[in-house]
């Protein structure tokens, strides 16, 4: 499962200490003082203003004119250039509109389509929605863990491939559906989806 | 842009239409599902074919929304004759246009429900399929380009803001909309007119609309289809209710899941713009109206009205006790009317054929049409419209064309995870709001998933708990916590370990859990659990853990 809301997503010890650490951009002429007790937390980096995917963030911040109401069309807007939310980036967006981190961190781990990990360079989203389940998507994720080791949500280990299930994409009528890099398969079997996979990853 | 000029444009698309007639449009569907079974290339592919013939003078191609029978796709439509193409590819694309464009005389074989029926209709209009459906918010997706807001204006488009802000004042366009009988077709099926009435009684100096567009249930599609096939029919329903209520201002909130829809709509808000049907004076009255897109980011609880607007607020999605219902206070505090896309969709026909019109189809208590998801193991899968009170029987049986591979119908569910399962023994009700209330289920969005005696029950019920369990915002104890015990005692029966402690537990739990819930969502998650302990007790009980 991705990021699960009722309270068991797992979550890397040291983001959360970076979560709280984020604190301290409040006061960020002074970093420190007031808020990093804890050792292991790193202040957030700078964002190089050259990168153009910050200046796609900056561009969309502008845009909706630095409203804290904006904060979810510019995560989407973040989690589209990056493929991800890496924390600097989210310091960048909670420093720009005035928010308080605890408000950023809880946005972002409500809704699936945030990620705070990278969702691997391609990657295979099987649909489990009614229809695909009673058509079978369930075969289609196991033969893929089979094959490939990956779990339903997890990342291989050289983030080559990220394994995630949706709740439905609306292709219904065309059960089971399973999306490769924005690619839909329609009426996709295991065996194909398999072969599919090894092609991108580069096994065959 | 002023009434003159437009009117001036919509003569002239008019005239480009009446120019054509007699000659041939062969629309492609472009709809999601085609796209996925490769329509693009087919339409590519056909378009080269004109043209290596030279007959681009002769006909028109034009790529189209969801005609509806998505399990045969890529669709080919062939008008004037209505020749519908199913399973079109690329290596049969030169076949079809030798012998419909040149011959003059359709392929049979490839013919839509070539493969199902003995002989398959020339015209589509007339295969059962189509025959026993009536399309009023569908009407247009699979005719007209949903890129172009002139194809939409030839047909009818904008006429009903038109005649709304020339002819009626925001009373006789409430009085109407309460006239049609129309009700909510996002789910709980609330009276339209009485919703749009008592936003319009809460006197402030900013109202919103709100189009909520966050299809969340697994198995319903029909929101997706019309945005992408006919967007400006969802945007002239919000700008009809804008000036109904005297808002300002609308915000579309559209699944992130649904890239085609975010881009259609985006691009329909802003061709209506530069014609001056959005923005400041529309059509030179003293009407404005803009509107904008937020883009959901995937919380199944989302659809419900008071989590959508924290979210469009860029809040967790979490909901909130009502009273006050969002007519009073909704989004940033201000009146907010909130409606369903299928029923913005229906708002334009209403206003310019009149209320009296449209309800007079359906049945007495639910009037109008409604879209169906027709998706699970049958054989014409895809998206349909039926007037209320059309039988289960003939949806599955005559426009479905029954199971896949003559295997016998178990259940059917509607309504996705707040819905339940409708047993074979009861086939013949009425699709209605009320009527499947009394089965245990509800109408919900529109979701149909055919089952047939593949599907265990139990694992059903299990797979709707655990949606759930997984999508419950985490706000209120009963759903949080009561979704998970449900789920983990179904998990248990599923796996032969229950007794029938647990069985009564399940029984009493789910009935506290649909009782003390907040929202929607936790109020209606038992729902599954309970229908199909209703219907399919035995399956339940068969897999008790005896004690001797």
């Amino acid at each position: 499962m991705v990021t699960n809301r009722t309270g068991h997503y797992e979550l890397p010890a040291t983001y959360k200490n970076d979560c709280l650490s984020y604190s301290f951009l409040f006061n960020y002429k002074n970093p420190g003082e007031l808020f990093m007790k804890s050792d292991t937390a790193v202040p957030a980096k700078e964002l190089p203003k050259t990168d153009p995917r910050v200046k796609l963030i900056a561009a969309k911040l502008k845009k909706e004119n630095y409203q804290p109401d904006a904060l979810i069309e510019i995560l989407h807007t973040a989690q589209n250039a990056y493929g991800y939310l890496p924390k600097d980036v989210l310091a960048y967006i909670t420093r720009a509109l005035h928010l308080p981190p605890s408000r950023v961190y809880s946005t972002v781990t409500f809704y699936h389509f945030f990620s705070l990990k990278s969702k691997g360079e391609h990657t295979c989203l099987v649909c489990t929605g009614t229809a695909c389940y009673v058509k079978g998507a369930q075969q289609i994720l196991q033969a893929i863990e089979k094959e490939t080791g990956i779990a339903p949500g997890k990342v291989s280990a050289d983030n080559k491939l990220g394994v995630q299930v949706a709740r439905c994409i609306g292709a219904c009528g065309l059960a089971p559906a399973v999306v490769i890099d924005e690619e839909v398969q329609a009426k996709a079997s295991p065996e194909e989806i398999i072969q599919k996979l090894n092609a991108k990853i580069g096994k065959i | 842009m002023n009434r003159q000029e437009l009117k001036t444009i919509i003569q002239t698309e008019k005239n480009r239409e009446l120019n054509h007639t007699g000659k041939q449009k062969i629309c492609v569907c472009c709809g999601a599902g085609c796209l996925s079974s490769g329509a693009e290339e087919v339409m590519k592919k056909l378009q080269e074919e004109i043209k290596a013939r030279g007959l681009e003078q002769e006909v028109e191609v034009v790529p189209t929304g969801c005609m509806g029978p998505c399990n045969q796709g890529p669709l080919l439509k062939c008008l004037p004759g209505y020749n519908m193409y199913q399973k079109v590819d690329c290596s049969n694309i030169e076949k079809i246009v030798q012998s419909q464009l040149v011959d003059k005389k359709p392929l049979e074989d490839l013919l839509l429900f070539a493969d199902l029926r003995e002989k398959p209709s020339l015209d589509a209009r007339e295969d059962p399929y189509f025959k026993k459906q009536l399309k009023i918010a569908l009407k247009d997706c699979g005719t007209l380009n949903p890129e172009r807001i002139e194809d939409y204006l030839a047909h009818d488009g904008y006429v009903a803001l038109d005649k709304a802000l020339f002819e009626l004042s925001p009373e006789e366009v409430i009085a109407e909309v309460k006239h049609s009988r129309i009700r909510g077709r996002g789910g709980a099926g609330y009276p339209t007119g009485l919703k749009w009435e008592s936003v319009y009684k809460y006197v402030n100096d900013q109202k919103y609309v709100i189009c909520n567009g966050d299809e969340g249930d697994p198995g319903a599609f029909m929101d997706r289809s019309v945005l992408e096939g006919n967007p400006h029919r969802v945007l002239e329903g919000m700008c009809i209710a804008g000036y109904a209520i005297g808002a300002s201002k609308g915000f579309a909130y559209i699944r992130g899941e649904y890239p085609l829809a975010i881009k259609r709509f985006e691009q329909a808000i802003k061709q209506a713009r530069k014609l001056g049907l959005l923005g400041k004076n529309i059509m030179g009255t003293a009407f404005s109206f803009d509107i904008e897109v937020r883009i959901g980011a995937g919380a199944f609880v989302c659809g419900e009205e008071t989590a959508l607007i924290a979210s469009i607020e860029g809040k967790r999605g979490t909901p909130k006790p009502r009273p006050p219902f969002p007519a009073e206070s909704g989004l940033w505090g201000k009146p907010t009317l909130i409606n369903n896309v299928e029923t913005f969709a229906a708002i334009a026909p209403i206003i310019r054929n009149g209320g009296e019109w449209y309800s007079e189809i359906g049945t007495p208590k639910s009037a109008g049409t409604k879209v169906f998801a027709l998706a699970g193991k049958i054989n014409n899968a895809g998206l349909i419209e039926v007037p209320m009170g059309t039988t289960l029987r003939e949806i599955v049986f005559e426009i479905g064309g029954g199971i896949q591979h003559n295997e016998e119908f178990k259940a059917a569910q509607t309504g996705g995870p707040s819905g339940g399962c409708i047993p074979a023994a009861h086939l013949d009700v009425k699709m209605d709001y009320e009527s499947l209330v009394s089965l245990g289920s509800i109408m919900g969005s529109g979701g149909l998933i055919i089952m047939d005696k593949s599907s265990d029950m139990v694992d059903v019920a299990r797979f709707f708990m655990e949606f759930c369990m997984d999508e419950s915002c985490g706000k209120c104890v009963p759903c949080r916590v009561g979704t998970r015990m449900l789920h983990d005692l179904l998990q248990k029966i599923c796996d032969n370990k229950a007794t029938q402690i647990d069985l009564d537990r399940l029984e009493e739990l789910a009935v506290y859990v649909k009782e003390a819930s907040l929202c929607g969502l936790g109020g209606s998650a038992p729902n599954p659990l309970l229908s199909t302990l209703r219907h399919f007790r035995e399956e339940y009980e068969s897999r008790i853990v005896k004690h001797d």
